[in-house]
């Protein structure tokens, strides 16, 4: 299941800072196949994305340079919320959800 | 870890490794020149694919359980964090990971901090969600500290439970200061042999593994390529830090 990225309370994710990150085609295309759809990332996967450098330098800012400090993960199906403090998911289950 | 009580004895993990202590880890440069060694010959032994670049896990990569997170901080990461309980099982999509590494951590899960913790279970379940989040024909290595042969033993019976192959690799183990334990695992079909300890020159190649399941195959192992670029990578690592004001 993909969590879904969402602000706190009603508001857009807060505190979103961008680190620049050296670009690695490859990597970028090996983890291509790996995440989930998501906002923010091109809607459908092209064909033959390895070779589209634009197209990949677009998933690198995503994927490696946005970086949300505030916010939380959302879980679609049963809507418990995993908050962001810092740039760090707390993913901590209570003891009853183990 | 020779003298005094063992950190697992004293406290839980998010009591033990408390802002303080969290501290030495990133501003003792003894204590960090060990724990980039034992990053270094972890690495190594994961013996990636050189051909290409890899995502892997750092489980208790810092002293990150609740409150530390600032420490966390200071030390340069790339890649991602997050705060997790490893015995409470990993959700990863399968195949996520090209590999797995761990520095003094594994022994923590051998403890029952909280009511209704129960180790073996919190292993199996660590290693099994482990398992589906490593792409086939990787491995996992974690450096620990076990307090003894029962809970080598607890460790690797889970480990093979969750169907990792593998087992103990023993560096210098002749020595009490230097003397490293390693436990190698493979996630797939395919049996590779253990690497060899370090320091362990003697014609009896079985002496300082311990095979812990399947046949043995013959593939060749490469050695040697041995820890050459530890010390310029803590150089490194050191100055940078200094320019940093560390
Ligand atoms: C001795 S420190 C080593 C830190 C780091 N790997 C290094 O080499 O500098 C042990 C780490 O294991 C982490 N740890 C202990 N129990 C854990 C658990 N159940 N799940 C995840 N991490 C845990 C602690 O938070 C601590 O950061």
């Amino acid at each position: 299941m993909d969590l879904k990225l969402v602000g706190s309370g009603e508001e857009e994710v807060s505190n979103v800072v961008v680190n620049e990150v050296d670009f690695n085609p490859e990597f970028i295309s090996r983890m291509i196949p790996k995440v989930g759809r998501s906002e923010g990332l091109p809607a459908e996967v092209i064909p033959d994305y390895e070779n589209d450098e634009e197209f990949l330098k677009k998933v690198h800012h995503v994927l490696l340079e946005v970086q949300v400090e505030e916010g939380s993960l959302v879980c679609p199906e049963t809507g418990r919320k995993f908050p962001i403090k810092n740039g760090i998911p707390n993913m901590l289950l209570n003891e009853d959800e183990v | 870890m020779a003298s005094g009580r063992r950190p697992e004895h004293q406290a839980p993990p998010e009591v033990f490794y408390n802002e303080d202590e969290a501290r030495k880890y990133t501003s003792n440069s003894r204590m960090i020149e060990i724990q980039v060694q034992l990053s270094q010959r972890s690495v190594e032994l994961l013996n990636l694919p050189e051909d290409k670049p890899c995502f892997l896990l750092d489980i208790g990569f810092d002293c990150l359980i609740l409150d530390s997170t600032d420490v966390a901080i200071e030390r340069e990461v790339e890649g991602d964090l997050f705060h997790h309980d490893a015995g409470q099982g990993l959700y990863f999509k399968p195949g996520t990971f090209d590999g797995c590494v761990s520095i003094s951590a594994l022994q923590w899960l051998c403890n029952a901090d909280k009511k209704g913790h129960n180790p073996v279970k919190r292993l199996y379940k660590f290693f099994s969600s482990l398992y589906s989040c490593l792409s086939r024909g990787s491995r996992a290595v974690f450096q620990f500290y076990p307090e003894n042969p029962q809970q080598v033993e607890l460790i690797t019976m889970q480990a093979m439970k969750a169907g990792f192959t593998g087992g103990l690799v023993v560096d210098y183990p002749n020595s009490t200061r230097a003397k490293k334990i390693f436990l190698c695992l493979f996630a797939g079909v395919v049996m590779d042999k253990l690497p060899k300890g370090l320091g362990t020159e003697e014609t009896n190649n079985e002496q300082n593994t311990v095979q812990y399941s399947g046949q043995r195959q013959r593939t060749k192992v490469k050695r040697g390529k041995s820890i050459k670029n530890t010390k310029n990578w803590i150089k490194e690592k050191k100055e940078r830090r200094r320019r940093q004001g560390k």
